[in-house]
């Protein structure tokens, strides 16, 4: 087994090597490539079977779905699953919604990279896909591609991310409401009745959609002066930049009773310092731990009552896309452009396990 | 070097800035001696414990000892793969990544929340060792065998080595609930001091005295100075390349089993994300030339404590995390024209003229 592991491991790299190998031109598409390669290949694995019982299945009851019509071919662009736990739970969302027993004929094109993303949907356009599914990793630079698509007949769909781009070219975007998501943590915050608030505030990426609307809304709170702000730093998503940020602070004998950090690992990174400092956290303990993305272990620790809060940042985009699509197959109109999704935020006092089983990611 | 007898006290400083372990010492006492004016209670140390009831030191300084250890250990095979090949691994934050998904694969076996670990610890070490050292082997042999530049080589993996690493656990997030797994990267029980500084040091002592019963620091800097004479003389300039490469790829490992014991988790896109950086500026804040040839040890591996007192320094000094890559940027410009050895042998020569003058005036 170890050995077969190694093997494959080893042959992935070398495939890698060849990809960078090739020169500069196709360099750009040889590393999402060698990406897609080493991630797509335990999937693959896995996907095998499954595949091969649905053909079995098609192959048995194909007379009634060919008479309903083919597959509806979607093209699918999203960030690097591996980018986050957030970004793991969506694309398995995607990779279930979108399957042939569900009418789908699927393809998936990964990167955090925009110009590879754009590349990838002009590959897509040309293959004549019906729909075009897209998580941008930046918000410029689609206008052309998205020109080419309607002009081919394409439909396109954002999801989780916006562009800038004029919202003709294309036909709803379903996304999270990041400024609501901070509101909605610091209105739980303030109802905590604390007698002071201060606050460190581990922020995320700078300049990304998440960290701007969950930063929002603490600026203004602070700006009201109803919170104190002991430090604001970016971890940068990290839980270990988070950890060191949070013993700098413990280190400098600032008092502080809130953290407030944009996701759950930089959480976890600070509560760990927490502990090595024996700070007592949770409910009714010295700090007050806030977190947001729900991943499952996160809420795990919301029941155990070692944090206090986690905001969902809702992953689950595929029903609503999937609604949309047979809205259109079956001649409708979307009635909304952009479509808010439904989301969360968990009290440790009255988390239950069914809300960690149904909303981890 | 009559001359330098003759003038014993000048002679000494001039070679004292000649030395390559002046540069990180001279960095190492600028830093404590800003931060002792800019807030002496940057060195308090107090005795506290941690929530498990242990004994715990905890201070800036041991923030700095206990971050500063993993990267003190990358300096190490940084070192030998700069002077041996010339180039440096750029891949040591991603092959990292490999390291510590191996290790939380081997204890979580197929299940990514284990109520008891599947494996002893030192097994899983030991797995991640060889998965690291293979990967090494790989940039190793890509670099000796079919001489790419090692940046470039080191690229690949760079590129590919945290998708592999995700892989590795299924894209799965394993968190080790076994409080022991934490003790490497925390505190062990009883002992106040962070255990990666233990870490750190029983690697520096096995390389200290790898170094000093072994020819490897000989053949090592020959391959690096002079490839071909080196070959003349006997070596195999190829299989020491890759020595060096594997020798990273145990430290690596080493540095990614410290990573992941800190939270018992991984995070595959951002654990010891831009770390290569900080261990090649260990490097060449040591004083060693980054185009290969003759290293000092311990000027790296005192760089790499240098660099963690930059960073815990600019924390304190609540400078934004984002922009730290810019105050390194300053350092490394300042080492490179220090370390050039025009500005050296004047540096050398100036200090010199000051004592004589000096001297005359008090004669």
């Amino acid at each position: 087994m170890k050995k077969k592991v190694l093997s494959a491991l080893l042959s992935v790299a070398m495939v890698a090597t060849l990809l960078v190998g090739c020169g500069s031109a196709p360099e750009e598409t040889a590393a999402p490539a060698a990406d897609a390669a080493a991630e797509e290949a335990p999937a693959a694995e896995e996907a095998a079977p499954a595949e091969d019982a649905a053909a079995d299945a098609e192959a048995e009851e194909a007379a009634p779905a060919a008479a309903s019509g083919e597959l509806i071919k979607v093209g699918i662009i999203n960030n690097d699953p591996n980018e986050s736990g957030y970004r793991t739970a969506n694309d398995k969302d995607m990779k279930e919604m979108f399957t042939e027993e569900n009418g789908y004929e699927a393809s998936f094109a990964y990167s955090l990279k925009n110009d590879e993303q754009i590349t990838a949907a002009q590959k897509f356009v040309q293959d004549g896909v019906d729909y075009l599914l897209i998580s941008a990793a930046d918000t410029a630079g689609w206008d052309s591609v998205l020109q080419d698509a309607q002009d081919a007949g394409i439909r396109v769909i954002l999801f989780d991310r916006t562009i800038d781009a004029d919202p003709e070219l294309y036909e709803a975007s379903i996304v999270s409401d990041m400024a609501k998501e901070g509101e909605t943590a610091v209105n739980w915050l303030k109802d905590q009745g604390l007698d002071e608030y201060n606050v460190i505030h581990i922020q995320g990426v700078m300049g990304s959609a998440a960290q701007k609307g969950r930063t929002g809304a603490l600026d203004a709170a602070v700006e009201a002066g109803e919170m104190k702000i002991v430090t604001q730093q970016t971890a940068e998503w990290n839980a270990e930049k988070a950890q060191q940020i949070v013993q700098s602070v413990i280190d400098s004998g600032e008092s502080f009773n809130v953290i407030y950090a944009e996701n759950d690992d930089m959480a976890k990174g600070a509560v760990a310092a927490l502990d090595k400092a024996n700070i007592s956290h949770g409910v009714g303990k010295d700090v007050v731990v806030m977190g947001f993305d729900c991943n499952k272990w996160a809420l795990e620790e919301l029941l155990a009552q070692n944090w206090n809060y986690d905001g969902q940042c809702n992953p689950f985009q595929a029903a609503y896309i999937d609604e949309i699509i047979k809205t259109i197959q079956s001649g409708g109109t979307v009635s909304e452009k952009t479509v808010i999704m439904e989301e969360k935020g968990f009290d440790a006092t009255t988390i239950t396990q069914e809300d960690v089983d149904t909303y981890g990611i | 070097m009559s001359m330098q007898k003759a003038n014993n006290k000048s002679g000494f400083f001039a070679n004292l800035v000649r030395k390559q372990i002046f540069i990180p010492i001279a960095a190492l006492l600028l830093l404590a001696i800003f931060n002792l004016i800019a807030d002496p209670s940057f060195y308090k140390i107090t005795l506290g414990y941690n929530s498990a009831g242990d004994p715990v030191l905890s201070g800036y300084l041991m923030t700095i000892l206990d971050y500063g250890s993993e990267l003190a250990i990358l300096a190490i095979g940084m070192t030998f793969v700069t002077a041996a090949s010339g180039g440096q691994d750029i891949s040591v934050g991603a092959t990292m990544a490999i390291a510590g998904s191996v290790v939380l694969r081997v204890l979580c076996g197929t299940n990514s929340r284990p109520e008891t670990l599947q494996a002893p610890i030192i097994v899983a070490f030991l797995v991640a060792c060889v998965v690291s050292m293979l990967f090494g082997a790989f940039n190793g042999a890509l670099v000796a065998y079919f001489r790419i530049q090692p940046m470039v080589a080191t690229l690949i993996l760079f590129t590919a080595g945290r998708s592999i690493a995700a892989w590795i656990n299924n894209n799965e997030l394993p968190i080790v609930s076994e409080p022991s797994f934490g003790y490497y990267g925390g505190f062990i029980p009883g002992i106040p001091i962070p255990t990666p500084f233990f870490i750190a040091l029983a690697c520096v002592v096995v390389i200290g005295i790898v170094l000093k019963v072994t020819t490897l620091r000989l053949y090592i800097q020959s391959v690096g100075i002079n490839e071909s004479s080196s070959r003349l003389n006997g070596l195999n300039p190829e299989m020491i390349k890759l020595l060096s490469f594997v020798i990273l790829g145990v430290c690596v490992a080493v540095a990614g089993f410290i990573k992941v014991s800190r939270l018992s988790s991984i995070n595959y896109s951002v654990i010891a994300k831009d770390i290569e950086m900080d261990a090649i500026l260990a490097v060449a804040l040591g004083g060693n030339s980054l185009g290969g040839g003759k290293f000092n040890m311990t000027a790296s591996i005192l760089g790499a404590y240098v660099i963690q007192f930059l960073t815990t320094t600019l924390y304190k000094f609540n400078v934004q995390s984002d922009a730290l890559p810019a105050y390194k940027a300053v350092v490394v410009i300042a080492l490179v024209v220090l370390s050039a050895p025009v500005v050296r042998d004047s540096l050398s020569r100036w200090w010199k003229q000051l004592r004589k003058s000096g001297a005359k005036e008090v004669a």
